[in-house]
Protein backbone atom coordinates (compact mmCIF):
# COMPACT_ATOMS: atom_id res chain seq x y z
CA UNK A 1 0.00 0.00 0.00
CA UNK A 2 2.89 2.16 0.98
CA UNK A 3 3.68 3.00 -3.01
CA UNK A 4 5.98 6.15 -3.73
CA UNK A 5 4.46 8.45 -5.75
CA UNK A 6 7.25 11.16 -5.77
CA UNK A 7 10.56 10.84 -5.07
CA UNK A 8 14.39 12.14 -5.53
CA UNK A 9 17.57 10.58 -5.41
CA UNK A 10 20.70 13.05 -4.79
CA UNK A 11 19.24 16.17 -6.05
CA UNK A 12 21.62 18.80 -5.96
CA UNK A 13 21.76 22.39 -7.26
CA UNK A 14 24.27 25.75 -6.97
CA UNK A 15 23.86 28.45 -8.45
CA UNK A 16 28.00 29.52 -8.28
CA UNK A 17 28.83 29.56 -4.67
CA UNK A 18 25.32 29.19 -3.60
CA UNK A 19 24.23 25.73 -2.94
CA UNK A 20 20.32 25.68 -2.93
CA UNK A 21 20.06 21.97 -2.92
CA UNK A 22 22.32 19.49 -1.17
CA UNK A 23 22.12 15.87 -1.74
CA UNK A 24 17.89 16.15 -0.99
CA UNK A 25 16.62 12.39 -0.75
CA UNK A 26 12.80 13.16 -1.18
CA UNK A 27 10.43 10.48 -0.53
CA UNK A 28 6.82 11.01 -0.80
CA UNK A 29 4.24 8.10 -0.55
CA UNK A 30 0.89 7.52 -2.28
CA UNK A 31 -1.91 9.81 -0.97
CA UNK A 32 0.44 11.72 1.08
CA UNK A 33 -0.12 14.87 3.01
CA UNK A 34 3.20 16.51 3.79
CA UNK A 35 3.98 19.80 4.53
CA UNK A 36 7.29 21.47 3.83
CA UNK A 37 8.73 23.85 5.79
CA UNK A 38 11.12 25.71 6.67
CA UNK A 39 13.07 29.46 6.84
CA UNK A 40 13.68 31.64 3.89
CA UNK A 41 15.74 31.00 1.92
CA UNK A 42 15.93 27.28 2.52
CA UNK A 43 15.37 26.01 -0.84
CA UNK A 44 11.69 25.05 -0.46
CA UNK A 45 10.34 26.71 -3.36
CA UNK A 46 13.79 25.68 -5.36
CA UNK A 47 13.32 22.06 -4.60
CA UNK A 48 9.76 22.31 -5.98
CA UNK A 49 11.10 24.11 -8.93
CA UNK A 50 13.78 20.70 -9.35
CA UNK A 51 11.38 18.19 -9.14
CA UNK A 52 8.56 20.09 -11.87
CA UNK A 53 11.59 20.71 -14.58
CA UNK A 54 11.36 24.55 -14.27
CA UNK A 55 15.10 24.23 -12.88
CA UNK A 56 17.63 21.52 -14.17
CA UNK A 57 19.33 19.61 -11.75
CA UNK A 58 23.28 19.77 -11.43
CA UNK A 59 22.74 16.01 -10.33
CA UNK A 60 20.52 13.58 -9.14
CA UNK A 61 17.38 11.63 -10.18
CA UNK A 62 13.52 12.69 -10.12
CA UNK A 63 10.97 9.62 -9.92
CA UNK A 64 7.58 9.95 -10.41
CA UNK A 65 6.46 6.39 -9.18
CA UNK A 66 8.96 4.52 -11.09
CA UNK A 67 9.38 6.69 -14.12
CA UNK A 68 12.40 8.57 -14.58
CA UNK A 69 11.24 11.79 -15.40
CA UNK A 70 14.72 13.80 -14.79
CA UNK A 71 15.05 14.32 -18.69
CA UNK A 72 11.46 15.59 -19.19
CA UNK A 73 10.36 19.07 -19.91
CA UNK A 74 7.96 20.25 -17.62
CA UNK A 75 4.29 20.21 -19.77
CA UNK A 76 5.42 16.37 -20.24
CA UNK A 77 5.87 15.85 -16.25
CA UNK A 78 2.78 17.50 -16.10
CA UNK A 79 0.80 15.22 -18.41
CA UNK A 80 2.37 12.47 -16.61
CA UNK A 81 0.17 13.97 -13.43
CA UNK A 82 3.21 15.83 -11.59
CA UNK A 83 1.85 19.15 -10.94
CA UNK A 84 2.24 22.27 -9.07
CA UNK A 85 0.77 25.39 -7.90
CA UNK A 86 2.73 29.13 -7.64
CA UNK A 87 3.24 31.03 -4.28
CA UNK A 88 2.70 34.26 -6.46
CA UNK A 89 -0.19 34.00 -8.38
CA UNK A 90 0.30 32.98 -11.78
CA UNK A 91 -2.94 33.13 -14.11
CA UNK A 92 -4.38 34.41 -17.10
CA UNK A 93 -5.37 37.93 -16.40
CA UNK A 94 -7.89 38.35 -19.35
CA UNK A 95 -9.36 35.14 -19.32
CA UNK A 96 -12.39 34.77 -17.46
CA UNK A 97 -11.91 31.70 -14.67
CA UNK A 98 -14.09 29.02 -16.70
CA UNK A 99 -11.88 29.92 -20.00
CA UNK A 100 -8.66 29.36 -17.84
CA UNK A 101 -9.56 26.10 -16.53
CA UNK A 102 -11.29 24.40 -19.71
CA UNK A 103 -7.63 25.66 -21.40
CA UNK A 104 -6.45 23.47 -18.77
CA UNK A 105 -9.14 20.52 -19.36
CA UNK A 106 -8.43 20.66 -23.17
CA UNK A 107 -4.73 20.57 -22.74
CA UNK A 108 -4.94 17.28 -20.49
CA UNK A 109 -7.61 16.22 -23.22
CA UNK A 110 -5.19 16.84 -25.63
CA UNK A 111 -7.52 19.14 -28.10
CA UNK A 112 -6.06 21.78 -27.42
CA UNK A 113 -4.33 21.92 -30.76
CA UNK A 114 -7.67 21.65 -32.72
CA UNK A 115 -8.55 24.92 -34.68
CA UNK A 116 -11.22 23.77 -36.97
CA UNK A 117 -13.87 22.89 -34.31
CA UNK A 118 -15.72 25.57 -31.86
CA UNK A 119 -14.43 25.60 -28.25
CA UNK A 120 -18.25 25.45 -27.79
CA UNK A 121 -18.98 22.22 -29.16
CA UNK A 122 -16.56 20.71 -26.29
CA UNK A 123 -19.56 20.56 -23.83
CA UNK A 124 -17.76 17.72 -21.77
CA UNK A 125 -14.83 20.08 -21.25
CA UNK A 126 -16.86 23.04 -20.04
CA UNK A 127 -18.77 20.96 -18.02
CA UNK A 128 -15.79 19.40 -16.16
CA UNK A 129 -14.34 23.22 -15.87
CA UNK A 130 -17.67 23.84 -14.57
CA UNK A 131 -17.41 21.58 -12.16
CA UNK A 132 -13.94 21.85 -11.01
CA UNK A 133 -14.65 25.58 -9.94
CA UNK A 134 -18.14 24.86 -9.10
CA UNK A 135 -16.38 22.56 -5.94
CA UNK A 136 -13.95 25.43 -5.22
CA UNK A 137 -16.86 27.61 -4.82
CA UNK A 138 -15.94 29.83 -7.86
CA UNK A 139 -19.11 29.14 -10.14
CA UNK A 140 -20.61 32.32 -9.26
CA UNK A 141 -17.69 34.04 -10.83
CA UNK A 142 -17.09 31.72 -13.14
CA UNK A 143 -17.42 33.89 -16.05
CA UNK A 144 -15.27 37.27 -14.69
CA UNK A 145 -12.05 37.61 -15.88
CA UNK A 146 -9.40 36.44 -13.67
CA UNK A 147 -7.69 40.09 -12.85
CA UNK A 148 -11.40 41.30 -11.49
CA UNK A 149 -11.58 38.36 -8.99
CA UNK A 150 -10.72 38.80 -5.68
CA UNK A 151 -7.85 37.84 -4.40
CA UNK A 152 -8.15 34.79 -2.37
CA UNK A 153 -10.44 33.86 -5.17
CA UNK A 154 -7.48 34.03 -7.31
CA UNK A 155 -5.44 31.80 -5.38
CA UNK A 156 -8.37 29.11 -5.32
CA UNK A 157 -7.89 29.26 -9.59
CA UNK A 158 -4.76 28.56 -8.67
CA UNK A 159 -5.87 25.18 -7.34
CA UNK A 160 -8.48 24.76 -9.71
CA UNK A 161 -5.63 25.05 -12.56
CA UNK A 162 -3.70 22.43 -11.43
CA UNK A 163 -6.69 19.96 -10.34
CA UNK A 164 -7.72 20.37 -14.38
CA UNK A 165 -5.01 18.38 -15.00
CA UNK A 166 -5.75 15.70 -12.86
CA UNK A 167 -2.59 15.21 -11.18
CA UNK A 168 -1.43 12.38 -9.15
CA UNK A 169 1.07 14.54 -7.21
CA UNK A 170 0.59 17.63 -6.28
CA UNK A 171 2.72 20.48 -4.82
CA UNK A 172 1.65 23.52 -3.06
CA UNK A 173 3.72 26.31 -3.24
CA UNK A 174 2.28 27.98 0.05
CA UNK A 175 -1.40 28.12 -1.46
CA UNK A 176 -2.95 30.59 1.43
CA UNK A 177 0.38 32.87 1.04
CA UNK A 178 -1.77 36.45 1.52
CA UNK A 179 -4.97 35.02 2.50
CA UNK A 180 -6.63 36.13 5.30
CA UNK A 181 -6.46 33.86 8.54
CA UNK A 182 -10.02 32.74 8.33
CA UNK A 183 -10.29 32.10 4.77
CA UNK A 184 -7.00 29.94 4.60
CA UNK A 185 -8.55 27.53 6.85
CA UNK A 186 -10.96 27.08 4.31
CA UNK A 187 -8.10 27.06 1.49
CA UNK A 188 -6.55 24.01 3.44
CA UNK A 189 -10.01 22.19 4.48
CA UNK A 190 -10.69 22.63 0.12
CA UNK A 191 -7.26 20.89 0.09
CA UNK A 192 -7.62 17.84 2.52
CA UNK A 193 -10.64 17.32 0.76
CA UNK A 194 -9.13 15.61 -2.22
CA UNK A 195 -9.02 12.82 -3.24
CA UNK A 196 -6.69 10.41 -1.04
CA UNK A 197 -5.42 9.91 -5.05
CA UNK A 198 -3.65 12.96 -5.42
CA UNK A 199 -0.60 12.73 -3.24
CA UNK A 200 -0.16 16.27 -1.93
CA UNK A 201 3.33 18.11 -0.22
CA UNK A 202 2.88 21.75 0.58
CA UNK A 203 5.18 24.60 1.59
CA UNK A 204 3.28 26.55 4.42
CA UNK A 205 4.66 29.07 6.96
CA UNK A 206 1.64 28.60 9.53
CA UNK A 207 2.27 26.17 11.90
CA UNK A 208 -1.14 25.84 13.14
CA UNK A 209 -1.82 24.49 9.14
CA UNK A 210 0.90 22.57 8.84
CA UNK A 211 0.38 20.52 12.30
CA UNK A 212 -3.32 20.31 11.32
CA UNK A 213 -3.38 19.40 7.50
CA UNK A 214 0.00 17.47 7.61
CA UNK A 215 0.30 13.92 8.38
CA UNK A 216 4.11 14.32 7.98
CA UNK A 217 6.71 17.36 7.83
CA UNK A 218 10.01 17.73 5.71
CA UNK A 219 11.92 20.49 7.57
CA UNK A 220 14.83 21.68 5.01
CA UNK A 221 17.32 24.74 5.94
CA UNK A 222 20.32 25.62 3.66
CA UNK A 223 19.17 23.77 0.45
CA UNK A 224 19.13 20.52 2.64
CA UNK A 225 16.58 18.25 4.53
CA UNK A 226 16.91 18.65 8.33
CA UNK A 227 14.47 16.25 9.28
CA UNK A 228 11.17 14.50 8.29
CA UNK A 229 8.86 12.96 11.05
CA UNK A 230 5.78 13.42 12.43
CA UNK A 231 4.13 17.53 13.19
CA UNK A 232 4.87 15.86 16.79
CA UNK A 233 8.03 14.86 16.20
CA UNK A 234 9.07 18.48 14.26
CA UNK A 235 7.09 20.23 16.92
CA UNK A 236 9.74 18.67 19.86
CA UNK A 237 12.96 18.72 17.92
CA UNK A 238 15.07 21.52 19.37
CA UNK A 239 16.90 21.29 16.13
CA UNK A 240 14.01 22.83 14.47
CA UNK A 241 13.11 24.85 17.08
CA UNK A 242 16.17 26.42 17.05
CA UNK A 243 16.64 27.39 13.36
CA UNK A 244 12.82 27.93 12.79
CA UNK A 245 10.46 28.05 14.88
CA UNK A 246 12.17 30.60 17.16
CA UNK A 247 12.57 32.81 14.26
CA UNK A 248 8.91 32.39 13.33
CA UNK A 249 7.87 33.47 16.53
CA UNK A 250 10.09 36.19 16.49
CA UNK A 251 8.70 36.94 13.05
CA UNK A 252 5.45 36.58 14.73
CA UNK A 253 6.07 38.82 17.17
CA UNK A 254 7.47 41.57 15.41
CA UNK B 1 -24.71 18.81 -12.43
CA UNK B 2 -28.24 18.83 -14.38
CA UNK B 3 -27.64 20.02 -17.93
CA UNK B 4 -30.24 23.02 -17.42
CA UNK B 5 -27.42 24.72 -14.65
CA UNK B 6 -25.01 23.81 -16.68
CA UNK B 7 -26.96 25.66 -19.92
CA UNK B 8 -25.21 28.62 -18.58
CA UNK B 9 -21.70 28.10 -19.17
CA UNK B 10 -22.25 26.79 -22.70
CA UNK B 11 -24.30 29.80 -23.31
CA UNK B 12 -21.81 32.58 -22.39
CA UNK B 13 -19.33 31.60 -24.58
CA UNK B 14 -21.96 30.90 -27.78
CA UNK B 15 -22.64 34.56 -27.29
CA UNK B 16 -19.27 35.36 -27.50
CA UNK B 17 -18.96 33.72 -30.99
CA UNK B 18 -22.44 34.81 -32.45
CA UNK B 19 -21.76 37.23 -35.19
CA UNK B 20 -22.87 40.87 -33.97
CA UNK B 21 -24.65 43.57 -36.71
CA UNK B 22 -21.30 45.51 -36.62
CA UNK B 23 -19.62 42.62 -38.16
CA UNK B 24 -21.99 41.70 -40.68
CA UNK B 25 -22.15 46.24 -41.66
CA UNK B 26 -18.57 45.99 -41.64
CA UNK B 27 -18.75 43.18 -44.10
CA UNK B 28 -21.49 44.88 -46.44
CA UNK B 29 -19.45 47.80 -46.49
CA UNK B 30 -16.66 46.14 -48.11
CA UNK B 31 -18.53 46.32 -50.81
CA UNK B 32 -19.16 50.19 -51.23
CA UNK B 33 -16.12 50.92 -53.49
CA UNK B 34 -17.57 48.83 -56.50
CA UNK B 35 -20.70 51.37 -56.17
CA UNK B 36 -18.91 54.44 -54.40
CA UNK B 37 -15.62 54.61 -55.66
CA UNK B 38 -15.27 52.56 -59.22
CA UNK B 39 -12.30 54.58 -60.04
CA UNK B 40 -9.96 53.26 -56.88
CA UNK B 41 -10.62 49.47 -57.19
CA UNK B 42 -6.77 48.81 -57.68
CA UNK B 43 -6.42 50.74 -54.61
CA UNK B 44 -9.06 48.81 -52.45
CA UNK B 45 -7.55 45.44 -53.88
CA UNK B 46 -4.43 46.44 -52.34
CA UNK B 47 -5.89 47.95 -49.14
CA UNK B 48 -7.71 43.94 -49.18
CA UNK B 49 -4.24 42.64 -49.46
CA UNK B 50 -2.43 44.40 -47.00
CA UNK B 51 -5.73 43.81 -44.53
CA UNK B 52 -5.58 39.84 -45.15
CA UNK B 53 -1.20 40.34 -44.62
CA UNK B 54 -2.36 42.55 -41.17
CA UNK B 55 -4.28 39.47 -40.15
CA UNK B 56 -1.94 36.82 -40.64
CA UNK B 57 0.22 39.55 -38.60
CA UNK B 58 -2.63 39.67 -35.60
CA UNK B 59 -2.95 35.75 -35.08
CA UNK B 60 0.69 35.90 -34.28
CA UNK B 61 1.55 39.25 -32.29
CA UNK B 62 -2.55 39.75 -31.44
CA UNK B 63 -3.29 36.11 -30.21
CA UNK B 64 -0.04 34.59 -29.22
CA UNK B 65 1.95 37.98 -28.44
CA UNK B 66 4.88 36.67 -30.90
CA UNK B 67 6.48 40.30 -31.58
CA UNK B 68 7.43 40.09 -35.26
CA UNK B 69 9.69 42.25 -37.74
CA UNK B 70 10.30 40.13 -40.37
CA UNK B 71 6.52 38.88 -41.86
CA UNK B 72 7.22 39.98 -45.14
CA UNK B 73 9.27 37.47 -45.57
CA UNK B 74 6.39 35.13 -46.01
CA UNK B 75 4.85 37.91 -47.99
CA UNK B 76 7.07 37.78 -50.11
CA UNK B 77 7.91 33.74 -50.55
CA UNK B 78 4.12 34.01 -51.69
CA UNK B 79 4.48 36.73 -54.16
CA UNK B 80 7.50 35.13 -56.15
CA UNK B 81 6.38 31.72 -55.89
CA UNK B 82 3.02 33.05 -57.52
CA UNK B 83 5.00 35.36 -59.73
CA UNK B 84 7.41 32.25 -61.07
CA UNK B 85 4.75 30.26 -61.66
CA UNK B 86 2.99 32.20 -64.10
CA UNK B 87 6.48 33.25 -66.02
CA UNK B 88 6.89 29.22 -66.31
CA UNK B 89 4.17 29.44 -68.20
CA UNK B 90 0.86 28.42 -65.82
CA UNK B 91 -1.07 31.71 -65.17
CA UNK B 92 -4.42 29.99 -63.22
CA UNK B 93 -4.79 32.59 -60.44
CA UNK B 94 -5.72 29.69 -57.65
CA UNK B 95 -3.44 27.02 -58.37
CA UNK B 96 -0.93 29.47 -58.10
CA UNK B 97 -1.78 30.76 -54.91
CA UNK B 98 -2.12 27.17 -53.75
CA UNK B 99 1.43 26.65 -54.53
CA UNK B 100 2.10 30.17 -52.34
CA UNK B 101 0.05 29.17 -49.53
CA UNK B 102 2.43 25.45 -49.74
CA UNK B 103 5.41 27.54 -49.89
CA UNK B 104 5.42 29.89 -47.36
CA UNK B 105 4.15 27.29 -45.34
CA UNK B 106 6.96 25.30 -45.42
CA UNK B 107 9.33 27.92 -44.90
CA UNK B 108 7.33 28.96 -41.58
CA UNK B 109 6.95 25.73 -40.78
CA UNK B 110 10.73 25.24 -40.74
CA UNK B 111 11.70 28.78 -39.11
CA UNK B 112 9.02 28.36 -36.27
CA UNK B 113 11.73 25.86 -34.75
CA UNK B 114 13.94 29.01 -34.12
CA UNK B 115 11.27 31.69 -33.21
CA UNK B 116 8.80 28.90 -30.74
CA UNK B 117 12.49 29.28 -28.68
CA UNK B 118 12.82 33.09 -28.46
CA UNK B 119 10.71 36.00 -26.61
CA UNK B 120 11.13 39.97 -26.19
CA UNK B 121 13.45 41.43 -27.88
CA UNK B 122 15.51 38.76 -28.99
CA UNK B 123 12.17 37.28 -31.39
CA UNK B 124 12.26 40.64 -33.03
CA UNK B 125 16.10 40.26 -33.66
CA UNK B 126 15.45 37.29 -35.39
CA UNK B 127 12.26 37.55 -37.19
CA UNK B 128 14.43 40.68 -38.29
CA UNK B 129 17.00 38.36 -39.19
CA UNK B 130 15.13 36.09 -41.32
CA UNK B 131 14.00 38.78 -43.35
CA UNK B 132 16.89 40.39 -43.92
CA UNK B 133 18.33 37.10 -45.02
CA UNK B 134 15.61 36.12 -47.41
CA UNK B 135 15.84 39.32 -48.87
CA UNK B 136 19.13 39.45 -49.63
CA UNK B 137 18.96 36.04 -51.17
CA UNK B 138 16.35 37.27 -53.07
CA UNK B 139 18.82 39.90 -54.42
CA UNK B 140 21.60 37.98 -55.10
CA UNK B 141 19.24 34.74 -56.81
CA UNK B 142 18.71 37.33 -59.67
CA UNK B 143 18.63 34.32 -62.20
CA UNK B 144 15.47 33.53 -60.69
CA UNK B 145 13.76 36.40 -58.89
CA UNK B 146 15.03 39.15 -61.53
CA UNK B 147 17.11 40.68 -58.59
CA UNK B 148 16.94 44.27 -58.36
CA UNK B 149 14.44 45.11 -61.21
CA UNK B 150 11.94 42.74 -59.95
CA UNK B 151 10.38 39.56 -61.38
CA UNK B 152 8.95 40.54 -65.16
CA UNK B 153 7.09 38.82 -67.51
CA UNK B 154 4.03 37.94 -65.12
CA UNK B 155 0.71 37.00 -66.79
CA UNK B 156 -2.37 36.08 -64.90
CA UNK B 157 -4.83 34.14 -66.71
CA UNK B 158 -9.06 35.60 -66.06
CA UNK B 159 -10.34 33.71 -63.25
CA UNK B 160 -12.62 30.73 -63.52
CA UNK B 161 -11.23 30.74 -67.33
CA UNK B 162 -13.88 33.97 -67.44
CA UNK B 163 -13.12 37.29 -65.73
CA UNK B 164 -9.97 39.14 -67.20
CA UNK B 165 -7.85 41.30 -64.83
CA UNK B 166 -8.99 44.63 -66.07
CA UNK B 167 -7.30 47.86 -66.19
CA UNK B 168 -10.24 49.00 -63.22
CA UNK B 169 -9.54 46.45 -60.95
CA UNK B 170 -12.89 45.11 -61.15
CA UNK B 171 -11.71 41.20 -60.68
CA UNK B 172 -8.53 42.63 -58.76
CA UNK B 173 -10.93 43.69 -56.30
CA UNK B 174 -13.56 40.81 -56.24
CA UNK B 175 -10.72 38.20 -55.93
CA UNK B 176 -8.38 40.14 -53.10
CA UNK B 177 -12.32 40.60 -51.04
CA UNK B 178 -12.67 37.16 -52.01
CA UNK B 179 -9.49 36.10 -50.46
CA UNK B 180 -9.61 38.11 -47.39
CA UNK B 181 -13.46 37.30 -46.53
CA UNK B 182 -12.53 33.14 -46.89
CA UNK B 183 -9.23 33.26 -44.71
CA UNK B 184 -11.43 35.57 -42.23
CA UNK B 185 -13.80 32.90 -41.85
CA UNK B 186 -11.32 30.07 -41.19
CA UNK B 187 -9.24 32.89 -38.47
CA UNK B 188 -12.06 33.71 -37.10
CA UNK B 189 -12.91 30.29 -36.11
CA UNK B 190 -9.68 29.07 -35.42
CA UNK B 191 -9.87 31.79 -32.45
CA UNK B 192 -12.95 30.60 -31.08
CA UNK B 193 -11.94 27.20 -31.06
CA UNK B 194 -9.83 25.23 -28.10
CA UNK B 195 -6.34 26.03 -29.92
CA UNK B 196 -7.39 29.56 -29.98
CA UNK B 197 -7.89 29.47 -26.26
CA UNK B 198 -4.52 28.04 -25.60
CA UNK B 199 -3.17 31.08 -27.95
CA UNK B 200 -4.93 33.32 -25.98
CA UNK B 201 -3.10 31.99 -22.76
CA UNK B 202 0.07 31.96 -24.23
CA UNK B 203 -0.22 35.70 -24.65
CA UNK B 204 -1.29 36.26 -21.28
CA UNK B 205 0.86 34.37 -19.55
CA UNK B 206 3.41 32.03 -21.33
CA UNK B 207 5.47 30.75 -18.15
CA UNK B 208 2.26 29.68 -16.96
CA UNK B 209 1.14 27.46 -19.88
CA UNK B 210 3.80 24.54 -19.38
CA UNK B 211 2.26 24.00 -15.49
CA UNK B 212 -1.41 23.35 -17.08
CA UNK B 213 0.79 20.92 -19.23
CA UNK B 214 0.42 22.95 -22.51
CA UNK B 215 2.96 22.16 -25.42
CA UNK B 216 3.87 25.90 -26.04
CA UNK B 217 6.52 25.34 -28.27
CA UNK B 218 4.20 23.17 -30.48
CA UNK B 219 1.08 25.76 -30.22
CA UNK B 220 3.27 28.38 -31.50
CA UNK B 221 4.96 26.46 -34.46
CA UNK B 222 1.31 25.59 -35.32
CA UNK B 223 0.09 29.24 -35.17
CA UNK B 224 3.58 30.68 -36.98
CA UNK B 225 2.81 28.34 -39.63
CA UNK B 226 -0.81 28.91 -39.89
CA UNK B 227 0.34 32.72 -39.95
CA UNK B 228 2.82 32.44 -42.37
CA UNK B 229 0.51 30.58 -45.14
CA UNK B 230 -2.33 33.30 -44.83
CA UNK B 231 0.88 36.34 -45.66
CA UNK B 232 2.04 33.60 -48.32
CA UNK B 233 -1.33 33.67 -49.96
CA UNK B 234 -2.07 37.89 -49.17
CA UNK B 235 1.42 38.00 -51.10
CA UNK B 236 0.97 35.62 -54.20
CA UNK B 237 -2.51 37.75 -54.71
CA UNK B 238 -0.41 41.27 -54.87
CA UNK B 239 2.06 38.94 -57.66
CA UNK B 240 -1.38 38.35 -59.53
CA UNK B 241 -3.05 41.04 -59.41
CA UNK B 242 -0.57 43.63 -60.15
CA UNK B 243 1.49 41.68 -62.17
CA UNK B 244 4.63 42.23 -60.98
CA UNK B 245 6.86 41.34 -57.99
CA UNK B 246 9.93 43.31 -56.28
CA UNK B 247 12.34 42.74 -53.54
CA UNK B 248 9.90 45.17 -51.62
CA UNK B 249 7.42 42.43 -51.03
CA UNK B 250 10.53 40.88 -49.07
CA UNK B 251 11.97 44.19 -47.42
CA UNK B 252 11.72 45.45 -43.76
CA UNK B 253 9.58 48.04 -44.63
CA UNK B 254 6.88 45.74 -45.60
CA UNK B 255 7.29 44.33 -42.14
CA UNK B 256 7.16 47.35 -40.46
CA UNK B 257 4.54 48.64 -41.96
CA UNK B 258 2.35 45.90 -41.48
CA UNK B 259 3.28 45.76 -37.92
CA UNK B 260 2.12 50.09 -37.40
CA UNK B 261 -1.46 49.11 -39.67
CA UNK B 262 -1.79 46.30 -36.94
CA UNK B 263 -1.41 48.71 -34.08
CA UNK B 264 -3.43 51.34 -35.10
CA UNK B 265 -6.28 49.41 -36.16
CA UNK B 266 -5.92 47.25 -32.52
CA UNK B 267 -4.14 43.97 -31.94
CA UNK B 268 -6.50 40.76 -30.95
CA UNK B 269 -9.38 41.42 -32.36
CA UNK B 270 -8.98 39.91 -35.86
CA UNK B 271 -10.90 43.46 -37.51
CA UNK B 272 -7.82 45.37 -36.05
CA UNK B 273 -5.65 44.72 -38.88
CA UNK B 274 -8.36 45.29 -41.44
CA UNK B 275 -9.29 48.45 -40.08
CA UNK B 276 -5.80 49.39 -39.91
CA UNK B 277 -4.87 48.91 -42.97
CA UNK B 278 -7.66 50.44 -44.60
CA UNK B 279 -7.17 53.73 -42.09
CA UNK B 280 -3.46 53.87 -42.89
CA UNK B 281 -3.22 53.50 -47.02
CA UNK B 282 -6.50 55.93 -47.73
CA UNK B 283 -4.42 57.83 -45.41
CA UNK B 284 -1.14 57.14 -47.49
CA UNK B 285 -2.74 57.92 -50.63
CA UNK B 286 -4.56 60.95 -49.66
CA UNK B 287 -1.11 62.66 -47.68
CA UNK B 288 0.98 61.79 -50.59
CA UNK B 289 -1.01 63.26 -52.71
CA UNK B 290 -1.19 66.44 -51.32
CA UNK B 291 2.36 66.52 -50.44
CA UNK B 292 3.74 63.56 -52.02
CA UNK B 293 7.57 63.85 -50.30
CA UNK B 294 6.85 64.23 -46.81
CA UNK B 295 4.11 61.94 -46.31
CA UNK B 296 5.49 60.42 -44.05
CA UNK B 297 5.66 62.96 -41.54
CA UNK B 298 1.89 62.61 -41.05
CA UNK B 299 1.68 59.38 -41.12
CA UNK B 300 4.50 59.60 -38.26
CA UNK B 301 1.95 62.09 -36.56
CA UNK B 302 -0.83 60.01 -37.08
CA UNK B 303 0.74 56.90 -34.84
CA UNK B 304 1.71 59.02 -32.05
CA UNK B 305 -1.83 60.57 -31.84
CA UNK B 306 -3.19 57.05 -32.24
CA UNK B 307 -0.94 55.33 -29.63
CA UNK B 308 -1.04 58.09 -27.03
CA UNK B 309 -4.89 58.72 -27.20
CA UNK B 310 -6.64 54.97 -28.20
CA UNK B 311 -3.42 52.36 -26.29
CA UNK B 312 -5.41 49.56 -28.05
CA UNK B 313 -5.53 51.02 -31.09
CA UNK B 314 -8.87 52.43 -33.56
CA UNK B 315 -10.79 49.75 -32.34
CA UNK B 316 -10.27 49.59 -28.84
CA UNK B 317 -10.99 53.06 -28.34
CA UNK B 318 -14.08 52.33 -30.25
CA UNK B 319 -15.56 49.43 -28.42
CA UNK B 320 -14.66 51.84 -25.07
CA UNK B 321 -17.07 54.17 -26.55
CA UNK B 322 -19.28 51.58 -27.18
CA UNK B 323 -19.40 50.57 -23.61
CA UNK B 324 -19.79 53.67 -22.60
CA UNK B 325 -22.33 54.71 -24.30
CA UNK B 326 -24.18 51.53 -23.07
CA UNK B 327 -23.15 52.30 -19.83
CA UNK B 328 -25.21 56.18 -20.03
CA UNK B 329 -28.60 54.43 -21.71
Amino acid sequence: MNETALSTHGLNKSFGSLVVASNVELNLPAGARYALIGPNGAGKTTLINLVTGMLRPDAGRIFLGDADITALAPDERVRLGLVRTFQINSLFPHLTALESVTLAVCERRRVAQTWWRQLTAYRDEIDEAYDILAALTLAAVCHRPTRELAYGQQRLLEIALALATRPKVLLLDEPAAGVPREESRELFAAIAGLSRDISVLFIEHDMDLVFRFASRVIVMVGGRVLLEGTPRDIASDPRVRAVYLGKARQEAVS
Amino acid sequence: MTSEALAGPGRYLQAQIRWRWSEIAFWLATLLPFVLTPSYLLLASQVAITALFALSLDLILGYAGIVSLGHAAYFGIGAYTAGLISTAGWGEPLTGLFAAAIAAGIFGYLTSFIVARFHHLALIMITLGIGLVLQEAANSASWLTGGFDGLQGIHTWPMFGRFHFDLYGYTAYSYSLAALFVIFLIARRLIHSPFGLALRGIRENGQRMPAIGAPTHAHIRTIYTIAAIIAGIAGAVLAQTTETVSLETLGFQRSADVLVMLILGGTGRLYGGLVGAAVYMVARDQFSGLNPQYWYFWIGLLLIAVVMLLPNGILGGLSLLARRARAQS
